[in-house]
């Protein structure tokens, strides 16, 4: 399916946003979750230097948000697969790549409550348009 | 631990982040390409190819940017993980134009300058602005802080 042929109010244009939207959301789950599990885990180096290789681990998988993470990037995986099925690579790779990066800083921002400034706002918009050139 | 500047085994583990994804993902395609075509009928060729050189390498590169990934969300914000690593695709296209010898043409390059702009622009800054449940101090960076 060529996405940039469809008319923007045909079915085949929603079909296409709504497949790519869905990996987005799904992959952007995933990092909020895994990143939230992380930072209740603590400092990963410490927790090893008092506990080992093995506390460390045993911290991580003990963690539920860690699994809730891992499904929902599981989830987008899948979801990239179907999507592919149906669209180009030329423009499933690039829209999903980049759209990532801002729904991420957004997600970072609103669940995480980290202090994405303008700084970190225009290395965002600067990624995102960069990795559409290299992927497309 | 949280610190406003990144010590150098901190940014070791960075630079693997964004080294080992796009290179464990090019082990991957090209020990995956190089196999005759794979069907589900033969699920133990799926297995089997696990164990060519090509595709181990790259399982074994994928695992060391999941271990890399995890270590770096405990001291980092994901906003500053994501954005700080996004120069591993710069080194893909560094690799296919002066390794493969591959053609990169002027809109790839300028996908490169904007990532290593949006990069040069984050990775100054620190790399944590929340408290965690280990880091009972006051947050680096206040909410609404001039930067």
């Amino acid at each position: 399916m060529n996405f940039a042929s469809l008319p923007v109010l045909s079915a085949g244009f929603w079909a296409a946003a709504a497949m790519i939207a869905a990996v987005v959301l799904s992959s952007t789950a995933g990092e909020v979750l895994t990143a939230a599990a992380m930072k209740s885990v603590g400092d990963l180096d410490e927790i090893r230097a008092h506990s080992g290789l093995k506390g460390a681990i045993v911290a991580v998988l003990t963690c539920p948000l860690f699994f809730a993470g891992v499904f929902f990037m599981a989830v987008a995986f899948f979801a990239l697969l179907f999507t592919l099925n149906h669209l180009n690579l030329g423009l499933a790779g690039p829209a999903t790549a980049s759209l990532t990066v801002i729904t991420n800083a957004l997600a970072a921002k609103l669940f995480l409550k980290e202090n994405v400034d303008r700084r970190r706002w225009t290395a965002a918009v600067l990624i995102c348009i960069g990795v559409y050139f290299l992927a497309h | 631990m949280a610190h406003q500047k990144l010590s150098l085994y901190q940014t070791s583990i960075l630079i693997l982040v964004a080294v080992c994804s796009p290179l464990g993902n090019t082990c991957l395609s090209k020990g995956m390409t190089s196999l005759p075509e794979l069907t589900l009928a033969h699920p133990l060729a799926l297995f089997a190819a696990a164990f060519t050189p090509w595709v181990a390498l790259g399982i074994a590169l994928l695992i060391g940017f999941f271990a890399c990934y995890l270590t770096a969300l405990s001291w980092a914000d994901l906003s500053y993980v994501m954005l700080a690593t996004a120069w591993g695709n710069v080194v893909v296209e560094l690799l296919a134009r002066f390794y493969l010898h591959e053609a990169v043409s002027y809109q790839r390059w300028l996908g490169v300058v904007l990532i290593t702009l949006g990069v040069g622009l984050v990775a100054p800054g620190p790399p944590r602005t929340i408290q965690t449940a280990f880091n009972d101090s006051a947050p680096l960076v206040e909410k609404g802080a001039p930067q």
